[in-house]
């Protein structure tokens, strides 16, 4: 079919020796020192990721905020210009069509960050939805470089780089600067569970400012994959496209309830959700710790008692814990924190307890 | 004598005895590798057959015998410190000991120059 996409950086992570791999076709770094070293780096100290392959949709126009209002799940219309707000889009019957950030840019601009591997299909949702609401809608994945800095020194080593106060920024802001001279979006969130920043600038400028930033570390900050971004996120619960959230798994499942807004006003997907909320969820998301030796890994089955009771979305050796941990989606009423699970690896039954989430919470 | 499979696993000869691991390269395509499941000793294999996993952070990766017979030692500081397949895949990192039924197995093995040239392509 049609040829892997590569981000600006592509050249930058074959020099720097990662491994690449394709990513919902993209060729992507998985690693370049080893998960471990670079997931610990985020933790302690302060990682560097490309994530240029994410998507960018601009809605602009008079009717941009009633348009993504009946789009998205969770309540943007107080968000002030600087804000972000997390959300999915769902489908009529409940189920996740994506997650995704909403920037308000300006009174009437916002400006969405999607899943690189949904940029096509969330584009093509956003205007086959577009029922006579007075709004500009494009398409700018291509035109956008972002490099994520994450990591208690993030902030410390960003600042060299910039006249913006990023103590003063706070979690979920952002603001236009320039990082290095070059003209940015410098957002304060991230993907790993720590401090740091998502700084979106022209894809010409992703090499300058990558580099820029590298060297401002000072040998502080690590370049990591998208191995380590995986376990990051997946310690801190963030729910990932494709395992936590599917077409088929409604947002109350996947434990999204405070990202969906019912008396904000109607939006797709908002009866379907409203008569889980009501009936009670079928299932949930849990989190679980092998008792017995192995990993678990997504779709491997959970059984409670010698019963299939749900299946693994996410599992993995946890850098941060030095054991294996998984989140499952799971029959509501027959699995709860602290029962005896086991997991199916290889067709044998392995132990494993149901524990709280998520497994990691930074010290603030 | 040491030869090699398409599937990165070394074979290491010596009488009837083969023990067998994995290459630097499979082990550094891997990454940090965090549990191994071996076989138990006695249990018997032809070759080509699954025999043991292996787990990193990532993924995990089959490894086959290659060669037929019995097991009759398996590495269990591989138990402990699995990351000893990172440090030292062709050494202490090794897998298991297999009786070899039938030596001729080897012929359809790798020799170390042409493992080399493999991995290249």
């Amino acid at each position: 079919m049609s040829d892997i996409k590569k981000t600006p950086l592509n050249e930058v992570h074959r020099k720097l020796g990662a491994k690449m791999v394709d990513f919902g076709g993209w060729d992507m770094p998985v690693q370049y020192s080893g998960i471990k070293e670079e997931h610990n780096a985020v933790r302690n100290q302060a990682g560097l990721f490309d994530v240029s392959h994410m998507g960018e949709i601009r809605i602009q126009g008079k009717d941009a905020l009633a348009f993504i209002q009946r789009l998205i799940s969770s309540d943007v219309s107080d968000a002030v210009i600087g804000q972000v707000r997390y959300g999915v889009f769902c489908y009529p019957h409940g189920g996740i069509v994506d997650d995704l950030l909403v920037y308000r840019i300006d009174e009437e601009e916002y400006l969405l960050i999607v899943n690189a591997g949904n940029i096509d299909k969330d584009y093509a949702w956003i205007l086959e939805n577009q029922k006579g609401e007075d709004v500009q809608i494009s398409n700018e994945s291509d035109d956008f470089g972002q490099i994520a800095i994450q990591g208690p020194l993030s902030e410390s080593i960003l600042q060299k780089l910039t006249d913006e106060k990023l103590s003063e920024i706070p979690y979920y802001f952002f603001v236009q600067g320039r990082v290095s001279g070059i003209p940015c979006l410098i957002s304060r969130t991230g993907y790993t569970g720590e401090d740091g920043f998502e700084v979106y600038c022209d894809a010409k400028d992703t090499e300058f400012l990558w580099n820029e930033m590298m060297q401002a570390g000072n040998g502080e900050v690590v370049p990591c994959g998208l191995g380590a971004r995986d376990t990051l996120r997946f310690e801190a619960k963030m729910p990932l496209y494709g395992h936590e959230m599917t077409k088929d798994i409604n947002p109350l499942e996947t434990g999204l309830a405070r990202f969906v807004s019912l008396d904000k006003g109607d939006f797709i997907g908002r009866e379907a959700i409203a008569a889980m909320k009501e009936a009670g969820r079928p299932r949930k998301v849990v989190g679980f710790e092998m008792v017995g030796r192995g990993v678990p890994r997504a779709e491997y089955p959970i059984e409670k008692d010698g019963e299939v009771v749900g299946y693994v979305t996410t599992g993995t050796y946890s850098p941060t814990f030095e054991k294996s941990l998984g989140l499952a989606l799971v029959d509501t009423k027959k699995v709860d924190v602290d029962d005896r699970i086991d997991v199916v690896i290889r067709d044998k039954r392995v132990e494993a307890v149901v524990v709280k989430t998520p497994f990691y919470r930074r010290s603030k | 004598m040491i030869k090699y499979t398409e599937n990165h696993e070394w074979v290491r000869v010596d009488g009837n005895k083969a023990t067998m691991g994995v290459s630097d390269y499979a082990q550094d395509s891997m990454g940090d590798v965090v549990f191994v499941e071996l076989p138990e000793v006695d249990d018997s294999f032809t070759q080509g057959d699954g025999m043991a996993t292996i787990e990193s952070v990532k993924a995990v990766s089959d490894v086959y015998a290659g060669v037929s017979g019995d097991i009759v030692e398996i590495n269990e500081a591989l138990l402990d410190e699995p990351e000893l397949i990172n440090s030292d895949p062709m050494g202490d990192g090794w897998l298991v000991v297999i009786d070899m039924k039938d030596p001729s197995d080897l012929d359809s093995l790798m020799t170390e120059e042409e493992y080399e040239a493999f991995i290249k392509e």
